[in-house]
């Protein structure tokens, strides 16, 4: 039979973490068809059917899907079901949200942020923020995953499949959108960025958080906290990276101010290279970084502004 | 209204765990264990909710072993009024979880139940969507603010980018994100007074229900390690480094 990936968007744009997700899907070993579900998203369904290794797009446009509840997307998912082997789902707030849901309606379990796939029944995925790792089987006959994509190189473009039309259920009636504040920033998403720059309680203040943003745009970087900084209020909560916030894994990662709890380091450690930045020589952020600068940040932030600059 | 709230036990959030070296999981002999953080800031909501006039009774429930006793009694120490321990000494996960949860509501008909977002030992998030799942309610998870409004209940989340406002139909499960809430500590008098207060206990085997693992282990590994680098002397230094040696900045 084959996998069914489901398309992470904002019913405008295709998320970069799909094509992750895709790689994570085909590693089942079967033909990947993708299910687009939203309002008005004919542009995304054009951009998943150009990834290489889909083999056909659903689509299921209709108002209510836009707010992607999970109560509508399981009504939606769980009869689609009865054609597929297995659920792909990123591990986003959308899919933590509906995946669950999902599973339990099929009466089977689910692996939550796979890291990898050995087999179509074999996974790996961290426990205990990321300070241990298990290889699963499930013999059940369905499997539902949430995938860490971060873990996943992205699938590239150059597919052409096919588009198909498929039917909504009607509106639950259990849950209604009321409204959203989404951040419009112009700076890259956290968790695709091949920079991140995070600042923790040391920065002090809201305001001295601008050091951190100065730095993260002359590098074309997201903007990070530790769970302290955003619980200071020096910066809104989807900024956090951690066991219980976002998990990142850029080119490079710059820990200014953050002490380095397992909490944190377990939405970092991934990332290729770590710079720390502290005044506290013992902190256990040095323990995971490749380069540190022991030292006072509203000294040191702004010489790296300077060597930034120094050879443009 | 009743509010449930499920609470874990945990190896406590602060201990450095240590994977077995035989591969066979994580060693939880003599290890602290607390409540999962998350759960106490469920219990907290769930007070502040009764406090506010929302709710009558909130009523903690857990499901392992006989020590999960200490999890139910420090809910109680924070103002749950009475407790049920589902006990069994299998590893349950979170669906079977779920089923079992779906039988205390059974029992109790609450207008609520609040959990937490995540266990902080297996990191699933799974259970509170399961458990809306099995009884076919509306779910919020990740929540950030909740607020009761007659036949429906608001509830701001979380999610990638900002937040989002919900209205759910009750009864109706609830997830609770780090910020909604700081949790109170139990003062002494009242975790004297929790000693007193009803704690249920019930076989899990006793329901019925298939809480076989379904997901077997076939091993638990240390993650690969980094190794700590080297301390530079100046931001000069630094930004050369990652020009250069990392490659990583033009
Ligand atoms: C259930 C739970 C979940 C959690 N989830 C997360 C999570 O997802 N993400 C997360 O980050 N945390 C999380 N935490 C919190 C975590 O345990 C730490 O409390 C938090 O990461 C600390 O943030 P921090 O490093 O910014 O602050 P601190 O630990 O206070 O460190 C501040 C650092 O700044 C340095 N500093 C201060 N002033 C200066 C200066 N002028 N110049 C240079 N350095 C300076 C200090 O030396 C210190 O090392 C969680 C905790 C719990 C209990
Ligand atoms: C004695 C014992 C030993 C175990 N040993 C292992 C092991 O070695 N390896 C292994 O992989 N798993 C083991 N487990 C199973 C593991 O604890 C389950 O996966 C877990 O109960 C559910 O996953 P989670 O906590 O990550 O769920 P999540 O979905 O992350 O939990 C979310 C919320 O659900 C509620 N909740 C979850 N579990 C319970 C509970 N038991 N009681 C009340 N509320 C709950 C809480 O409100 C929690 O905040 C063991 C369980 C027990 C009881």
């Amino acid at each position: 039979m084959a996998v069914l990936l489901v398309a992470e968007h904002n019913n405008k744009a295709l998320n970069g973490a799909t094509a992750k997700a895709l790689t994570a899907a085909k590693a089942l070993g079967a033909p990947v068809h993708v299910l687009v579900a939203g309002a008005g998203v004919d542009a995304v369904a054009q951009k998943a059917a150009a990834l290489e290794g889909v083999d056909k797009v659903l689509v299921a446009d209709a108002p209510h899907l836009a707010a992607h509840l999970a109560e509508d997307l399981a009504a939606l998912i769980v009869p689609l079901m009865a054609n597929y082997d297995a659920l792909v789902v990123v591990a986003s707030t959308t899919g933590k949200n509906f995946a669950p849901r999902v599973a339990a309606l099929l009466d089977v379990p689910q692996i939550s942020e796979a890291t990898a796939i050995l087999s179509p029944t074999q996974f790996e995925r961290p426990i205990y923020a990321g300070n241990a790792i298990q290889t699963v089987e499930v013999t059940a006959p369905k499997k539902v995953l949430t995938i860490r994509t971060t873990a996943f190189a992205a699938a590239p473009e150059g597919g052409s499949a096919a588009i198909e039309k498929i039917d909504a259920p009607a509106q639950s009636e259990l849950a209604k959108f009321v409204s959203e504040d989404i951040s419009q920033s112009a700076r890259p998403d956290l968790t695709a960025a091949k920079v991140v720059v995070s600042g923790g309680r040391g920065l002090g203040s809201a305001d001295n958080f601008k050091l951190i943003e100065r730095i993260a745009d002359k590098l074309g970087a997201a903007v990070g906290a530790s769970r302290a900084a955003v619980d200071a209020g020096f910066i809104p909560g989807d900024f956090q990276v951690g066991q219980t916030g976002k998990v990142v894994a850029p080119e490079l990662y710059i820990a200014v101010g953050i002490s380095g709890a397992i909490q944190h380091l377990a939405g970092m450690k991934d990332s290729k290279v770590i710079v720390a930045i502290n005044k506290d020589e013992e902190a256990p952020i040095f323990q995971v970084a490749d380069y540190g600068l022991v030292g006072d940040l509203f000294q040191i932030l702004p010489e790296i502004e300077a060597a930034l600059d120094s050879r443009k | 209204m009743k509010i449930i709230v499920p609470v874990k036990r945990v190896v406590d959030y602060n201990v450095k765990i240590r994977v077995k070296p035989d591969g066979s999981g994580v060693d939880t002999i003599n290890v602290k264990m607390s409540m999962n953080p998350f759960d106490e800031i469920a219990v907290e909501e769930a007070i502040r909710l009764k406090e506010a006039g929302h709710a009558d009774e909130v009523i903690a429930v857990s499901i392992g072993p006989a020590k999960a006793q200490e999890t139910l009694r420090t809910a109680l120490a924070m103002g749950a009024d009475r407790a049920i321990l589902y006990k069994t000494d299998l590893p349950i996960e979170p669906l079977a979880v779920a089923k079992i949860l779906k039988s205390a509501v059974e029992k109790e008909k609450p207008g609520l139940v609040i959990l937490g977002k995540q266990a902080i030992d297996d990191d699933s998030n799974q259970t509170g969507q399961m458990l809306a799942a099995l009884l076919n309610w509306p779910q919020a998870t990740f929540a950030f603010k909740v607020s009761p409004q007659g036949e429906t209940v608001e509830v701001v989340r979380e999610v990638d980018g900002g937040l989002q406002t919900l209205a759910l139909r009750l009864p109706a499960i609830v997830t609770v994100d780090l910020r909604i809430n700081q949790p109170r500590y139990a003062s002494l008098p009242n975790i004297m007074k929790a000693k007193k207060k009803p704690l249920e206990e019930i076989d899990a085997a006793s329901l019925g229900i298939d809480i076989e693992p379904k997901v077997k282990v076939l091993k638990t590994a240390e993650p690969p390690t980094r190794k700590a680098g080297v301390k530079l002397k100046t931001a000069a230094e630094l930004v050369d480094k990652l020009r250069t040696e990392a490659g990583v900045l033009q």
